[in-house]
């Protein structure tokens, strides 16, 4: 499978429809470069004309302005601006909440306006429109599953709908935790706490999730942000329960499950 | 004797009435201290809030029993109230139930009597709820008022305000109970307390419940400038201003815009022009007037605290608390400029001295506070004002993300990755 970037695809006088942002965990972490490659995986199977931007790309800012970093944030985000602007880029999906919800609520007012998407709610799209097929004897039916609210995509974008259309596809019993949608519990790493040790106190964030996400007896625990599923990877097997239950992004599920 | 009743009633009232919106104009002072924070813009929208979340108490249904006790004060609040205008006319005039004659002129003494036993039954509905406020407040030990966070004053300020209102209906219902020409519907089971008292000493009982009554009204209304109780009020503007945006939107700060802007291109920076004076808050003036109206409009409920994952999970940071050190920094701010006219530095500030390094190092940025807060409060807000002048103007910041900084400046990302592995992943896929 080919992936390109922005680059050659212009240089051969294509205009892909779709940007996928990656995203430094999406790029560089080695867990998530698996949700990146099933990412990809899905939009070569259906077919969908999108690009990467490869070298090109360069974090969105996030972390340095959730930790009050804003001439940090102000430097990444001019120059990411400039590059898709460069790019004339329309549309962008992306497989990491922070990247979604900071380039679709503050690149705006900076001069980057762009129809932006979550991984999950093309692949809602995807389905609906039947480019995504799900084979009948999927390895998920019948097995059951929870899914993990992100911040930055529930609360953050009140995207609580689009992820569970995408787990109803594959015939799963979805069991909810007590805390979940608006009320989800967060796994921790956001506001740059992926970067920091946590503060002291009587327990760590992953592990109050984690211990919650064991408590439904799931087989699977189904995440749409990279950082989540560190974090809740670390706390269930800090529990020794990865036998038990996996962690795995809902990206994904949806690949190993398409016709 | 009747006109100095009289006379001691109107100055009575004007006396409450000066003091209160006195101080109601010394807390819109104080939180005009703030930088330009009011957006009202879609006035629609903002509107549709007011109307659901404060007039409605939507959020206040996802506990619905609670829900329900806080409407019987709420209703009852605003309801009960209606009969300070028979008071006050009555009061001044020297009349007793001066609208109950009007309404029997135009033959509506059963629409008087309708809308007195209405009164009546919110004043037993409130004194109902209080009653079960106080048990659940001072005996249940939920975790939410156990808190540290309410040490003191403020539980007791909570207290004060449920004894306040249980008094307040008490004597309502006496009052009425007491004019045993009258038959309302709560009152009139009182009545037979009374039997065998002569009509003179059940004047003067009802006299007194009348004056003190209406006194503890006056007095109520004096003490919630100074209480948490004050989100009667504010809840109504906090909403309508509340943002309209997604929650996930930090506000820009187009001042390190520029500076970035004009580093990158020179050409486009204008000549002379000064550099900002400082970024973020370390104190409550470099917060928005919506931060402090946040502050001020706090009920102290605590559902943002019970709802924050760093306090769940032991740490420092409890939202509820960073509302009420603002609210407490504001206000010794405010008295500060009472005394010398504007405000003279006293060697204090919000950040550090009110709120820790250690409670804003802690939060996720979870928004689990905001979504909690009945009446769009943002704790979330003020924690980001105050960790971005602790990076900007301190440089304070964990050694973990200064690595990530200057990861972010020369890799492009927060770890130390070559940037020329971003797309390493395309070669395996």
């Amino acid at each position: 499978m080919k992936v390109n970037t922005m680059a050659e695809m212009i240089a051969s006088g294509q205009t892909p429809e779709v940007l996928f942002w990656v995203g430094c965990a999406g790029s560089f972490d080695q867990r998530a470069q698996k949700i990146t490659k099933a990412f990809a995986t899905i939009l070569d199977k259906a077919g969908v004309n999108y690009a990467i931007l490869g070298k090109e790309e360069a974090c969105t800012g996030d972390p340095a302005r959730r930790a009050g970093n804003e001439f940090m944030f102000q430097m990444m985000a001019y120059q990411n601006i400039q590059i898709l602007n460069g790019y004339s880029i329309k549309k962008i999906v992306t497989t990491c909440p922070h990247c979604f919800n900071i380039l679709k609520n503050e690149y705006p007012v900076l001069g980057g306006n762009y129809e932006v998407i979550h991984h999950t709610q093309f692949l809602q799209e995807l389905i609906e429109q039947g480019k995504i097929k799900i084979t009948d004897s999927n390895e998920w039916k019948g097995k059951s599953i929870t899914y993990h609210d992100s911040c930055y995509l529930g609360r953050a974008n009140e995207i609580y709908e689009a992820p569970r259309k995408v787990l109803e596809s594959l015939d799963m019993e979805l069991r909810e935790m007590k805390r979940c949608k608006s009320k989800g519990l967060c796994c921790g790493a956001g506001g740059a706490q992926m970067f920091k040790e946590e503060e002291k106190g009587d327990k760590r964030v992953n592990m109050e999730r984690a211990d919650e996400a064991i408590e439904t007896k799931s087989d699977f625990v189904a995440s749409a942000c990279p950082f989540c599923n560190t974090m809740l990877t670390d706390g269930i097997k800090n529990r020794n329960e990865e036998v038990n239950t996996e962690v795995l992004d809902i990206a994904e599920m949806i690949a190993k499950a398409m016709q | 004797m009747a006109i100095i009743a009289q006379i001691l009633f109107i100055i009575l009232t004007a006396t409450a009435l000066y003091l209160f919106s006195k101080n109601l104009l010394l807390i819109r002072r104080n939180i005009l201290i703030g930088k330009a924070g009011f957006v009202n813009d879609q006035k629609a929208r903002r509107w549709k809030n007011v109307f659901l979340l404060a007039l409605g108490q939507k959020k206040m249904f996802t506990k619905p029993v609670v829900a329900i006790l806080h409407l019987f004060l709420y209703v009852g609040f605003v309801i009960i109230n209606i009969e300070l205008l028979e008071i006050m006319a009555d009061g001044i005039l020297g009349t007793h139930r001066i609208f109950e004659s009007y309404f029997e002129k135009f033959e509506l003494a059963s629409l008087y009597n309708f809308i007195i036993n209405s009164f009546e039954i919110l004043a037993a509905l409130v004194f109902v709820a209080c009653i079960v406020f106080l048990v659940r407040r001072n005996m249940l030990k939920l975790k939410r008022f156990m808190s540290n966070d309410l040490a003191g004053w403020p539980r007791s300020d909570a207290n004060y305000i449920l004894i306040a209102e249980i008094i307040l209906m008490g004597l309502f219902l006496v009052m009425n109970a007491a004019d045993t020409e009258t038959h309302f519907i709560i009152s009139s089971s009182l009545q037979p307390l009374f039997s065998g008292i002569n009509s003179d000493t059940l004047f003067i009982i009802e006299h007194t419940a009348w004056w003190l009554h209406i006194i503890g009204i006056y007095i109520f209304m004096n003490y919630l400038p100074y209480s948490k109780h004050l989100h009667i009020i504010l809840a109504f503007p906090n909403t309508y201003y509340a943002p309209l945006t997604p929650k996930g939107m930090m506000h820009n700060m187009p001042e390190v815009q520029n500076e970035v802007l004009y580093a990158m291109q020179p050409e486009l920076a204008p000549t002379g022009a000064a550099a900002p004076a400082s970024f973020g808050a370390k104190d409550v003036m470099d917060l928005s007037s919506k931060n402090l109206m946040d502050a001020y409009s706090c009920t102290e409920c605590g559902r943002c605290t019970a709802a924050c994952p760093a306090n769940i999970t032991g740490k420092l940071l409890s939202p509820r608390k960073i509302m009420m050190a603002t609210r407490d920094r504001l206000e010794t701010v405010g008295k500060n400029i009472d005394q010398h006219k504007s405000f003279i530095p006293d060697n204090k500030s919000l950040l550090h001295d009110y709120i820790t390094v250690e409670e804003l190092r802690a939060c996720t940025t979870c928004n689990a506070c905001v979504e909690e807060c009945p009446i769009s409060i943002s704790p979330l807000d003020i924690i980001m004002e105050l960790r971005r002048s602790l990076v900007m103007e301190e440089s304070n910041a964990p050694q973990e993300w200064n690595s990530m900084f200057s990861n972010i400046e020369n890799n492009f990302a927060p770890w130390k990755f070559a940037p020329d592995d971003r797309d390493a992943w395309t070669n395996q896929a």
